[in-house]
């Protein structure tokens, strides 16, 4: 066989591997009949925590400019300014769009996103809920923040190499398959796909993928200094009530309160009903315990 | 080697291993101090939360005068003046500390939430006394200031 001929062969193969993990926005008909009720997108924006990423340190929480630095093994990843102005935002992106980046992480301009935003969980939402979320994000302020590129190593900052990190990494399966009550249903709809909770407390291999046998069961904090702790029964013995109690107040039983990340994860659950906080606290007494 | 100089140069070699390690993981005695303090300042603060934040969540009835004792404590907490606990060199890279690096680099912000802390728990004690409803609603800035302060000045735990 002529070397022509393997180069031939190769690039076919690299072809159809590019072919086979292109991005894939969502369908045209995905969010037919479905209308956004911004009162509703209120709550699924906060217990889907979009605020605590996309505002900016020194900004107020509710105008989504973007500019945020988040430390990986990786690189730096800066948050994108997602308010509605129509140029520095997404003001001009259909819901369609929208809804595409959020479940699919594929962008306007059809390239892969990055999976520092984690639509590696929100794939599992309700579309309904995605369109009420769009909905409240159209009634936010606008900022004209220009945004910044995010500054990685190679071969990370090469966007073709998302496709097949979603083809491994990406799932659509629950981690907790068969919820015994309705609670720890809604629980692990919260917990699993809006809440992201797994994105900082389950530890990933080496490509960033997360473990999931060894779901919520603590990882070394991105910043390299300590560690996010293991929430499953096997290190956390809090009551389902201290748990919905920390979630609403950010008080741990022992009146020691909730600091770092998960301070602005407090400012969004304490939004949430009680019986949502209760829901999530009964799915994470459902998920298996893993010991440290 | 004579058995005993070999034993005396193990002795010595062990000695000094043991002693390099005891100086690289030791605080000196005013680090310590500051240290184990402000510790157990956030303790006193923390007992003192405990009713008050017991009662918040409707999980133990409400008592007028123990909330007013819990917040008159918290307001007296709050006013003591912090400015040797922050020795340096007791950030959170040494063993059993959790004081970001920030609590020296931006003392003007920590500054700022130690104030509002002391605002928020004069606002507490003010009316802790008068009703559940009134402390329930001074009870919630005073969790708004742990919270902002932790979220900024405070490391995760190893």
């Amino acid at each position: 066989m002529s070397w022509r001929l393997i180069g031939l062969g190769a690039l076919a193969a690299v072809g159809a591997g590019w072919f086979a993990t292109r991005p894939a926005p969502l369908p045209a008909e995905a969010l037919d009949g479905l209308t956004g009720d911004p009162v509703r997108g209120q709550i699924t924006f906060a217990a889907a925590g979009c605020a605590s990423c996309h505002t900016s340190e020194d900004g107020p929480p509710d105008v989504l400019s973007g500019g945020r630095v988040f430390q990986s093994d990786f690189g730096s990843f800066i948050a994108p300014n997602i308010s509605p102005d129509p140029v520095h935002g997404v003001g001009a992106w259909s819901d369609l769009e929208l809804a595409s980046a959020i479940m699919q992480g594929v962008g306007r301009d059809g390239r892969h996103l990055y999976p520092a935003f984690p639509y590696t969980s929100y794939n599992k939402a309700e579309p309904q809920d995605i369109v009420d979320l769009i909905a409240y994000m159209r009634s936010l302020p606008a900022s004209d923040k220009p945004n910044t590129p995010h500054d990685l190593g190679f071969p990370f900052n090469q966007r073709i190499t998302l496709g097949p990190w979603k083809l491994l990494f990406s799932n659509e399966n629950w981690v907790l398959s068969d919820p015994a009550t309705p609670s720890i249903e809604r629980g692990r709809y919260l917990a699993e796909s809006l809440g992201h909770c797994a994105e900082c407390h389950t530890p990933r291999g080496a490509l960033g993928g997360l473990d999931r046998a060894r779901w919520m069961a603590g990882a070394p904090h991105p910043s390299g200094e300590g560690r996010i702790p293991n929430i499953t029964s096997a290190e956390l013995d809090w009551s389902e009530s201290d748990i919905a109690s920390y979630l609403k107040s950010g008080f741990t039983p022992e009146f020691d309160s909730a600091g770092g990340e998960m301070a602005a994860v407090i400012r969004n659950t304490s939004q949430l009903t009680d019986a949502d906080r209760a829901a999530i606290a009964a799915y994470l007494k459902a998920i298996p315990p893993v010991p440290n | 080697m004579p058995t005993r100089l070999k034993y005396g140069m193990t002795a010595a070699v062990v000695l000094s291993i043991a002693s390099a390690a005891f100086a690289a993981g030791h605080l000196t005695q005013e680090q310590q101090r500051a240290m184990d303090t402000r510790q157990a300042h956030m303790t006193l603060l923390a007992f003192n939360i405990g009713p008050l934040g017991g009662m918040a969540q409707d999980k133990i009835p409400y008592d007028a005068e123990v909330a007013a004792t819990a917040a008159a404590n918290l307001a007296a907490l709050a006013t003591i003046d912090q400015a040797g606990y922050w020795v340096e060199g007791t950030d959170a890279s040494i063993e059993g500390s959790r004081a970001k690096a920030e609590i020296w680099t931006d003392s003007t912000g920590f500054a700022a939430e130690q104030e509002k802390l002391l605002t928020a728990t004069a606002a507490l004690a003010a009316v802790a006394g008068d009703g559940l409803d009134q402390m329930k609603a001074a009870f919630g800035p005073v969790g708004g200031t742990c919270g902002s302060c932790h979220e900024a000045y405070r490391a995760p735990r190893n």
